[in-house]
This record gives C-alpha cells, sequence and structure tokens, in this order.
C-alpha cells in the first residue's frame, strides 16, 4: 500500500484516479490543481505524485519543479497524466524533473499496471 | 480490477459543461486585437480537459472533435496562430456543437455527428492551410486518442534474449527513476531470467563525490525471449537521459535457449495473462455502455427536454455549518426529554427556556438547509454575454453589457424559472430600447449602447435590474397603441407610470415591425406572469432619450412563503404579503354596484373589484355585519382586487406544500401549509383569483363609465 498525491482540475479524472488506486488498496491524497497539492506537499511525504499538466493557478510542469525543491520529494515519483504524447512536451516534463507519464486516455488498468513501476 | 467507469460520467458531463461556459464566456470577453494569455491558457484548459475526459470515459466523438478545437487552441496559446473573427466565430459554434453532442450522450441518444464533421473539416482546413507547426501538432497529437497503450509493439519477441548496456546520466535518481525498481521491472518481465552486472568505472573519488548522483553503469543480460516492445517500456522514461543500447543476443544462446524447457512452458502461460487484460478491457468499455445508457435513458424521459443537471454543488462550509446546526439540535431535543421524565410544574421555567432554544435551532436549521439551494446569480448572467453579442451582431448594433452583483445568491428553482423572463427583456432592450449607431451618434450618444444587469438582496427579497441607455419607452407610442387595441380610451389621462404600465398588458406589442428576435407572440404580459408565479414582481421607468429600467423583485427562495393569515368562516387563509397592497375596513358607502352583479370598491380615485372569499370557495359564514369585514385589496397582473374577509390574523412565515402532489389542483389556490396548531391552511393564488372572480378593471371601468 503506497500514499499516492494525485492533482487534477477535472473532478471526474480525478474521482476516476482516486477511486481506482483507492481500489488497488493504496492511500489517496487529492489536489485540484498545483497550488493545492504543494500545500498538502509540504506537509507530508508520499510515495508517488500523479499530476495532470494542464491546470489553473499552477500547472503541473511547475509544480513538478516546485516538488523537486522540497527535500522530501528530491527522489519521489512524480508522474504527469498528459494528452501530449508528442516529444517535447515530454521534454519539458522530464526537464521539469518529472520521472515520467501517463498518456491519457489511459483505463484503470492501465493506471495500474504504469504506477507499479515506480512504487516500492 | 474492472471498474465500472460510468459511475464518473455524471460528474464529468457537469464539469464538461461548467468548462464549455468557461469557454464560451472566455471567447466572449476576448479582445481579437490583443488576446489575454490567462483568458486563452483558461479557453484551452476547458477543451483540454474535456477532450481528455471523453476519451477516458469512452466518448470518442467527443473527443476527437474536441481534439481538433484543442489542438487550434494549442497553437493560438503558444503565439503560433494569430486569433481572429473567423476563428472566434468557428469557436464559439463549437462550443454549442460540443454541448449539443454532450447532452445527446447524457440523454441516451446517438449523438448526430453532422455539425461535428462540418466544423472538424473546417478546423482541419484551417489547421492544414497554415504552416508545419500546425501540421507537426495535428499529426503528432493524432494518435493518442485511439491508441491507448504506449508501447508500439512494432518489434516482436526477438531472438532468444538480449543484451542491455545502460548507462544513466548523473543526475538520473533527480527524477525519482530509481534503476534497481527497472531491474525489478525487467526481472518480472524476464521471470527472473536475468543477470545484472554494475559497472564502476564513473565512479569519482570520494571527495568529488555528489551523493545524490548516480555513478554507476550497468550491464544487463535477459536469456528469455521477451517482447523488445517490454524492454522498451521500462526504458520508455529515461530513453532520453541515458545511453541504453539493446541487442539481441547471438543466434548459439538462442538456440541453446530455444531447447530449455523451463523457456517454452513459460511463454505460454504468458499469453494467457496477455488475454484476460485485453478481454477486461473490452468488458470494462461494453459494461458501461450499457450500464449508462438505461439509467441515463429512463432520467431523459422523465426531464424530457430540460438537460439541467439535478444535482447541485454545495461548498464544504454550508454542509458544515448544517451538520453543526444538528448537533445543536440534538443537544436541545436530549435537554428536553430529560426534562420530559418526572416533570412537575417547579421546572416550567427551564421547559421554556428549552422551546426557546429549540425554536432558535429550527430557525437557524431552516436558513442553514435554505442557504444550500443558495446560488448565485452568476449561472443565469452567465448566458448573457453570448445573448447580447449574437443579437446585437445581427442587428449590427453595437452593445456593451455590463454585469453586476453576479454572487448574489438565490433560489435554484427561481433561477431556472427567471432565466427567459431575463432573456425576453434583454432581447427586447437590445431591439427596441437601443438604437442604431447612427442614430445614437445623431444624439449626441456613444454610438456603442450599453445594457446593465445588476442583482442585490433587499429586504428578503432579490432584486434583479436591466437597464439600458437606449431611447427609453415612447410614451405616444404605446398610448397610441394600447388604444388601437382597445385597452384604454383616447380620452383617458394617464400618468407616466400607468403608460408604462400597459406595455405588460396582454395582447400589446409596440415593435413596428415583427422582428425576428421579439415580437414572436411572448410578450410582455407573459414575462410579468411568470415572474408573478414566482411571487415576484416587475416595474418599468424610462425617460426618453436617456433609457430604460426594467427591476424585477422575487423572494429568495419558492419553499417559504411569508404569508398573511386571514379568517374567513371557520377557515384561515393565507394571502403572499407581497401581493397585498393595503387592508381596509369594510364600509358599506364605499361600495358600489355596477352593473347588477358586480360589487366594486371605491378606493380613492380608483375602482377596485371585489370578491367574497367566502363565495368563491363555499365557505359557511354566519351572516354578520358588513362592517365588521375587512377588505384585503390586494394586487396582481397590475390590477387591484379587494378580497372581502372575517378577520385579519398574524403575519407569519408558512412552508408551502404542494397541493397538487398531495390532493389535487384548485383553482384559486397555489397551495397549503400546516400551521402550528396541525391545522391545514390554504394559500390563495391572486392572479387565480382575479380570473375566477370574472372581472377584470376595464370591465368595470366601462360598466361605470357607462352608468
Amino acid at each position: 500500500m503506497a500514499k499516492i498525491l494525485a492533482v487534477d482540475d477535472s473532478a471526474s479524472m480525478r474521482q476516476m484516479v482516486s477511486f481506482t488506486l483507492k481500489g488497488a488498496g493504496h492511500d489517496v491524497i487529492e489536489a485540484s490543481d498545483g497550488v493545492e497539492a504543494l500545500k498538502l506537499a509540504q506537509g507530508q511525504s508520499v510515495d508517488l505524485v500523479l499530476s495532470d499538466v494542464n491546470m489553473p493557478n499552477m500547472d503541473g510542469l511547475t509544480l513538478c519543479k516546485n516538488l523537486r525543491q522540497l527535500a522530501t520529494y528530491k527522489f519521489t515519483p512524480i508522474l504527469m497524466l498528459t494528452t501530449e504524447s508528442a516529444g517535447d512536451k515530454k521534454m519539458e516534463g522530464k526537464s521539469a524533473g518529472a520521472t515520467g507519464w501517463i498518456v491519457k486516455p489511459f483505463n484503470p488498468d492501465q493506471l495500474l499496471t504504469t504506477i507499479k513501476k515506480v512504487l516500492g | 480490477m474492472s471498474i465500472d467507469l460510468s459511475q464518473f460520467h455524471q460528474v464529468f458531463y457537469e464539469e464538461s459543461y461548467e468548462g464549455l461556459d468557461a469557454m464560451e464566456q472566455g471567447l466572449l470577453e476576448m479582445d481579437i486585437e490583443a488576446p489575454d494569455d490567462e483568458v486563452i491558457n483558461t479557453i484551452f484548459r476547458a477543451a483540454h480537459s474535456i477532450k481528455g475526459g471523453s476519451g477516458t470515459f469512452g466518448f470518442n466523438q467527443v473527443a476527437e472533435f474536441t481534439h481538433v478545437v484543442e489542438t487550434l487552441l494549442d497553437e493560438v496559446r503558444s503565439g503560433d496562430r494569430a486569433m481572429n473573427q473567423s476563428i472566434m466565430d468557428l469557436l464559439l459554434v463549437s462550443v454549442d456543437c460540443m454541448r449539443s453532442l454532450l447532452q445527446e450522450l447524457q440523454a441516451g441518444d446517438d449523438p448526430d455527428l453532422t455539425q461535428a464533421k462540418d466544423l472538424k473539416a473546417q478546423f482541419e482546413a484551417i489547421l492544414k492551410g497554415d504552416a508545419a507547426p500546425a501540421e507537426q501538432a495535428a499529426g503528432g497529437d493524432g494518435g493518442d486518442i485511439t491508441d491507448g497503450d504506449a508501447a508500439d509493439a512494432s518489434d516482436g519477441a526477438g531472438g532468444q534474449g538480449y543484451h542491455i548496456h545502460f548507462v544513466p546520466e548523473e543526475t538520473l535518481l533527480q527524477t525519482g527513476n530509481e534503476p534497481t525498481r527497472m531491474f525489478r521491472q525487467l526481472a518480472e518481465v524476464s521471470e527472473n531470467n536475468i543477470e545484472v552486472m554494475a559497472s564502476f568505472d564513473r565512479m569519482p573519488s570520494l571527495t568529488a563525490m555528489n551523493p545524490e548522483h548516480c555513478y554507476l553503469a550497468w550491464d544487463i543480460k535477459i536469456t528469455k525471449a521477451i517482447d523488445r516492445s517490454e524492454i522498451d517500456e521500462v526504458f520508455e522514461w529515461v530513453i532520453d537521459d541515458a545511453e541504453v543500447i539493446i541487442t539481441e543476443l547471438g543466434s548459439e544462446e538462442t538456440v541453446s535457449a530455444a531447447t530449455d524447457p523451463v523457456n517454452t512452458e513459460n511463454t505460454e502461460p504468458q499469453s494467457e495473462v496477455a488475454d484476460p487484460i485485453v478481454q477486461k478491457t473490452d468488458e470494462t468499455a461494453s459494461e458501461d455502455k450499457t450500464a449508462v445508457q438505461a439509467p441515463v435513458k429512463e432520467k431523459a424521459k422523465a426531464k424530457a427536454a430540460s438537460p439541467e443537471s439535478s444535482s447541485i454543488r454545495v461548498s464544504i462550509d454550508k454542509v458544515d455549518s448544517l451538520i453543526n446546526m444538528v448537533g445543536e439540535l440534538v443537544i436541545t431535543q436530549s435537554m428536553l426529554g430529560q426534562l420530559g421524565q418526572n416533570f412537575d410544574i417547579s421546572r416550567v421555567q427551564r421547559l421554556q427556556e428549552g422551546l426557546a432554544q429549540l425554536e432558535h435551532n429550527t430557525r437557524e436549521l431552516q436558513e442553514s438547509v435554505m442557504k444550500i439551494r443558495m446560488m448565485p446569480i452568476s449561472f443565469v448572467f452567465s448566458r448573457f454575454p453570448r445573448l447580447v453579442r449574437d443579437v446585437s451582431r445581427t442587428l449590427e448594433k453595437k452593445i456593451d453589457l455590463v454585469l453586476s452583483g453576479e454572487n448574489t445568491e438565490l433560489d435554484k428553482t427561481v433561477m431556472e424559472k427567471i432565466g427567459d423572463p431575463m432573456v425576453h427583456l434583454i432581447r427586447n432592450s437590445i431591439d427596441h430600447g437601443i438604437e442604431m449607431p447612427d442614430v445614437r451618434a445623431a444624439a449626441g450618444k456613444s454610438e456603442t449602447g450599453t445594457v446593465e444587469l445588476n442583482a442585490f438582496h433587499q429586504s428578503g427579497n432579490i432584486v434583479i435590474e436591466i437597464k439600458d441607455d437606449g431611447a427609453g419607452l415612447n410614451k405616444e407610442r404605446i398610448q397610441q397603441k394600447a388604444v388601437e387595441n382597445g385597452l384604454i380610451d383616447e380620452t383617458t389621462i394617464l400618468t407616466d407610470e400607468q403608460i408604462f404600465d400597459l406595455i405588460f398588458q396582454p395582447g400589446f406589442s409596440t415593435a413596428d415591425a415583427v422582428s425576428d428576435l421579439s415580437g414572436r407572440g411572448v410578450g410582455m404580459d407573459v414575462v410579468r406572469r411568470n415572474i408573478a408565479s414566482l411571487n415576484g414582481s416587475i416595474e418599468v421607468s424610462s425617460e426618453t432619450g436617456l433609457g430604460s429600467r426594467f427591476v424585477i423583485r422575487l423572494p429568495l427562495t419558492l419553499a417559504i412563503l411569508d404569508g398573511q393569515l386571514v379568517k374567513v368562516g371557520d377557515e384561515i387563509f393565507i394571502f403572499p404579503l407581497v401581493s397585498i397592497v393595503e387592508s381596509i375596513q369594510m364600509d358599506d358607502s364605499s361600495i358600489n354596484n355596477v352593473g347588477g352583479h358586480s360589487d366594486v370598491l371605491q378606493l380613492r380615485d380608483e375602482y377596485v373589484p371585489i370578491v367574497q372569499l367566502h363565495e368563491l370557495f363555499s365557505v359557511n359564514v354566519e351572516d354578520t355585519i358588513d362592517d365588521d369585514k375587512i377588505i384585503v385589496v390586494v394586487e396582481t397582473d397590475g390590477e387591484k382586487i379587494g378580497v372581502v374577509v372575517d378577520e385579519l390574523l398574524g403575519q407569519q412565515q408558512v412552508v408551502i406544500k404542494s397541493l397538487e402532489e398531495n390532493f389535487k389542483k384548485v383553482e384559486g389556490i397555489s397551495g397549503a401549509t400546516i400551521l402550528g396548531d396541525g391545522t391545514v391552511a390554504l394559500i390563495v393564488d391572486v392572479s387565480g383569483l382575479s380570473k375566477m372572480s370574472g372581472t377584470s378593471i376595464k370591465q368595470i371601468e366601462s360598466a361605470h363609465k357607462a352608468a
């Protein structure tokens, strides 16, 4: 069981991700944008961050950069949920410090398979 | 694990509609010459979320269409494409198109894709007709709608194993990629047929070492026939940050591996593993299709044409305060319960205190519950910028819409019903109120007219103002028209107020030509009636050349009414307090009998028809002297009637119960309530009353004149 921070401005995506992860026995904290996520992250450490890229207030890439500045998040896996499969967007994610990405649309099984790669 | 995705559909629809509203609003407030980045980002994000969500939840028709919209928006966002009027128009139409696609899907129908296809072609034409970045964006992104899995399974199972030379960049760990996890994954896919050798060649001296860097490199040997794509997937995220050289193992080893019985056995279960996964995804997909369609269809039937969502978003503060109130109530209840055991007269004082506490709790609870249904009026206001834009373009007028007080809250039910009357009033303001730019310029006004919408709370009501700086109501024209329609006499002298009031009379329309917009048979009388059915009122004031101002007053909620209790015989009736103009002692000298059958009350210089409540509702009353009775003068649809009752009782807030649901519809009665002593009292429908009495001002006035 892992503690996962799920960040997405879309409530339906957040619910789907959260429901899937909880169903697999994980502990999920939700945030609806980068600012909220960063605030939540500052108080605790998590095993994995799943974040959307396009969000109001603070986008996923900025969140990623900011998280990497925190001592407890230096090596934490951060996966970006992205629809951009184009290479340059992925590179942007990498240079922001993201561990990897999950390409939308994905289904719950794909989500679980992917996060297994970085947990534990 | 199989998850039924349909459980997220409702949320997806709601948030998509919100997103579309945000897109629409953003587009409308956008300055085409110099678009604001934040506005474009908001619009882009909304489209992006709808695309992501619709793809995830299986609405590929929407996802495909939204994709081209998003691609175009992305180009605008990144500055590769300038915004122009035709793109703006196309985007606005697309918003409508996406909304209708979603509505059809929500209703369980197969969406009509004609418009979507047409629009998509237009987007593609724009995207293609341009330079390379457009092509690239469209092409590069195109795959992700249909293609869910990241691995391109181009290479089949290669040879009988692989050698992988893996030299990560020193900063690999900073991205959270951990080589040991990758090796674990390789071990998993190769079922432990793996050898990993670390190389220390890059290791610096201890003093030069950064403990957070990765200096190791690895050589990995996989001695099992697996799909090349499975290895690619392991290194997918680090391929740009590391040197990864994957070579198939030599043919000798291949042969020896092939003869190994363990390996052949192992390939079998693997294909079995792959199969159920595929099936499972299929199942999930088909399951949610059937699961969604059934319930949604039912819902759609029940709600017919209204796609309005039946759920309501409540801020957590409101819920918290509600829970808090209920807690207080429980405490009071247990306090009273305790008091009830072994009660004696000495504890009356405490009982009274307890009851006062209970009253206090109940009132607060009531207020909190009411607040849950309250929503900011911006939900209604938000549709007007588009309306104003479309209407003013059709009429070639220049109009600014100014909104204020968008955060004023009112009951959701009231909100749903006030939209249409407001649309009508705003169309009217634009169509009849604001003049053409040249006319305005000639009158020394700015070419651009202004329509202002304002909302605020005032003594338990919500007040909505619709103000324009147009030509104002034309008094002569109104009067002339009213004479033509037989509403008034040529010689009638009316105050300005009375003239303006004429526009609310049934069968009155001043539009010289029946235009596309107004004059479609829905007149101001309907607007007034709709507002009256919400227990509200509307008034107008106007000044020639300066503009008109409509003021709508509405109760904050429909569930509770401020009522005046009256007694007729043994029955208690309730009048909505807002409808009462005044109450007077009945005086025979002021009552005239007109035309032999109907009584009128001479109220100062007005004649008001009189109805006997006990006659209308067949209440037995003892013959009492008329002078003891009270006439309650009520106003509806701009007409006054005097209602004769026996006695005025108190005023109180009453909770409205539907008579139709619990009994049947009764003419002249809008509902019922339960009084403190448990008896049922009927609430009088004032406008129904005037219809029942069958008399109107005009009849009486003409009769009076004839007399």
